[in-house]
């Protein structure tokens, strides 16, 4: 396990890396959910090189790790590339997402990728995980923390709602519950689509510690993970508010954005935003 | 209890009971069982488990999505993840999770469903398992079990609990007569040969074992020789027993206390035509709900007792 760093100036330049590489990384598959995960990169970056996750990618199953869970599964492009770069896997496999015999699928298989600890993909089912993951090492006498990150829309799930209840039933202050609230879903805006608020009323509603921040400010998601860490008995939702298609252009300025939900940048416009990120 | 009266079979415990008396008793020796419920400990039984061993007790309330997936969390951590409620309920609501959070990644996810067929009588359909089967033999990966009577009941928690990986095990709320004994042993897809014959084999789970063995009675008594195989494991499927079956006795009649669609007689069916095609004949719940009553009552309306194989036997066996 290495010590993380918080040098803001270092963490938005591999923030830089990171939405280049999910950019390609789709765009060569042809297929995938790039604006997604360039909504949650600034998220992933504390946990994965800012030391807020405790794990060796050396020894992903480490009894001791901290836990991430994508809940949001289609977010697989962002989680797959931090993990390459933190040295789970080469990042010469990432140019492999979603062919055939590469274990970079479409959604996270735990069976198969070092570091993804929950394999999700059908909505609404990772805060669930995370509770049992939480119950364990609770019973265990380990002090891990187990983090999982849910989408807005996904939050639709009545699943979620049902974990939100567990997890203040039992009072899992090891929990940490991560909205990537980027306002749009599949045929277009949460708002329009089923509102999910008032977001923060109802997770304190559920018995949860809510922080709301701007997801895209490193500064504040840090803050945020270290006043979850202060939280006894009671887990915490980090209300994160983010852009989808976050640092390009084409997707941040799409009327509907629902457009690039579940669809890649062309070649021409993977040029222009590579452009952009550079 | 309509079913064995004939025989004189001594009515045993309910299968539900056993293994809850089962997991208890290995909760002892098995540090790593915890149990997740949904608000149905004293209807499944996981409440003698409960009550000794609390802090491995999880009611997560009226809610089996989380249920399951909260099971399978705790599963990747090394736990041997028990869930149980009825077979309907878990099987249903449980369904996505089951296939996303436990079978896909495999997890040591222990299912048991409760109130399996129509014998649970007056509650009605809408509490009655006749799909759970099919439900279960649709997560790739998991082992299905189906114990007849309280000494396969025990006997098949312990090895589901010590075999690793996925299961589904099918109990019922009835008390049901009592075919083994405490030596019986049990073999995971191995199916139990309960009687010998040479002119048809009935192949049956769960409750219609006593149903096959009390119509191979009657069956006798006609001229006509059964060997009755308890096919306790419906995955993986005996099929070497279900193909020395077919070859040695010509002709198959399956019994089950479940839809038919999707359930044991159509697993069978197809070993048989990929093996050895003989004459089959089914007895099980055709394409319908039940209703509430007496489950005697119910096993008689649809048909799903011991004259109902004789009948549907001779017809099989008529065209051997």
């Amino acid at each position: 396990m290495e010590e993380g760093t918080r040098d803001l100036g270092k963490l938005s330049q591999l923030a830089g890396h990171m939405r280049r590489t999910i950019v390609e990384i789709t765009t060569k598959a042809g297929s995938g959910h790039p604006s997604t995960s360039l909504s949650m990169v600034e998220l992933l970056l504390p946990l994965y090189f800012g030391g807020v996750l405790r794990h060796d990618p050396l020894n992903p199953r480490w009894p001791d790790r901290d836990r991430f869970i994508l809940s949001k599964g289609h977010g697989a492009p962002a989680l797959y590339t931090v993990l390459a770069m933190r040295g789970y896997f080469p990042e010469a496999d990432l140019s492999t997402l979603r062919v055939i015999g590469s274990a970079l699928e479409g959604h996270p298989n735990m069976l198969r990728v070092p570091g993804v600890e929950a394999s999700t993909g059908s909505l609404g089912q990772g805060l669930s995980l995370g509770v049992g993951h939480a119950l364990a090492g609770r019973l265990d006498g380990r002090d891990y923390r187990t983090y999982v990150t849910v989408g807005d829309g996904e939050s639709q799930e009545g699943q979620v709602w049902e974990a939100a209840m567990a997890a203040s039933k039992f009072g899992l202050g090891n929990l940490v519950c991560i909205l990537d609230h980027n306002e749009y879903q599949q045929t277009g805006a949460v708002r329009g689509v089923m509102p999910i608020e008032p977001v923060n009323d109802r997770w304190s509603a559920f018995g949860w510690h809510v922080i709301e921040i701007d997801g895209h400010d490193l500064g504040a998601v840090f803050a945020a993970y270290d006043e979850a860490r202060t939280i006894k008995g009671q887990p915490t939702l980090i209300h994160a508010h983010t852009v989808k298609g976050k640092g390009v252009r084409a997707i941040e300025q799409d009327e509907k954005q629902s457009h690039y939900h579940g669809v890649p940048l062309s070649p021409d416009e993977a040029r222009v935003a590579l452009e952009e990120l550079a | 209890m309509i079913i064995g009266a004939r025989l004189g079979l001594p009515v045993g415990k309910a299968t539900r009971n056993a293994f809850g008396e089962a997991l208890r008793d290995l909760g002892r020796s098995h540090p790593e069982i915890v149990v997740v419920d949904g608000d149905v400990h004293n209807s499944t039984r996981t409440g003698y488990f409960a009550k000794e061993f609390p802090d491995r007790f999880f009611n997560v309330g009226i809610a089996e999505s989380n249920m399951v997936g909260v099971a399978a969390g705790l599963a990747a951590n090394g736990k041997t993840a028990v869930v149980s409620s009825f077979a309907c309920f878990i099987m249903c609501n449980g369904f996505d999770q089951l296939r996303m959070s436990v079978a896909f990644p495999q997890q040591n996810v222990k299912v048991v469903g409760s109130h399996a067929g129509i014998s649970i009588g007056e509650d009605g359909p809408s509490q009655m398992g006749i799909e759970d089967v099919a439900l279960a033999l649709a997560l790739p990966g998991f082992t299905v079990l189906c114990p007849a009577d309280e000494h396969a009941a025990r006997a098949l928690t312990r090895l589901m609990i010590e075999t690793s990986g996925p299961a589904y095990m099918r109990t019922g709320r009835l008390d049901v007569p009592i075919i083994y004994n405490e030596e019986s042993e049990f073999t995971l897809g191995r199916a139990n040969r309960l009687r010998d014959g040479n002119d048809l084999t009935i192949i049956a789970s769960g409750l219609m074992v006593a149903a096959a063995l009390e119509a191979a009675h009657l069956l006798a008594e006609e001229g006509i020789e059964a060997r009755v195989l308890d096919m306790h494991t419906i995955r993986p499927l005996d099929a070497e027993a279900i193909e020395a079956a077919a070859r040695e006795t010509g002709c198959i009649v399956t019994a089950e206390e479940h839809l038919l669609a999707g359930g044991l007689g159509q697993q069978v069916a197809a070993v048989v035509a990929d093996t050895w095609p003989v004459p089959m004949g089914f007895v099980g719940l055709d394409n319908q709900f039940a209703t509430s009553g007496a489950p005697d009552a119910l096993l008689v309306r649809y048909g799903l007792t011991a004259d109902d194989i004789v009948r549907v036997a001779k017809r099989a066996f008529g065209r051997r």
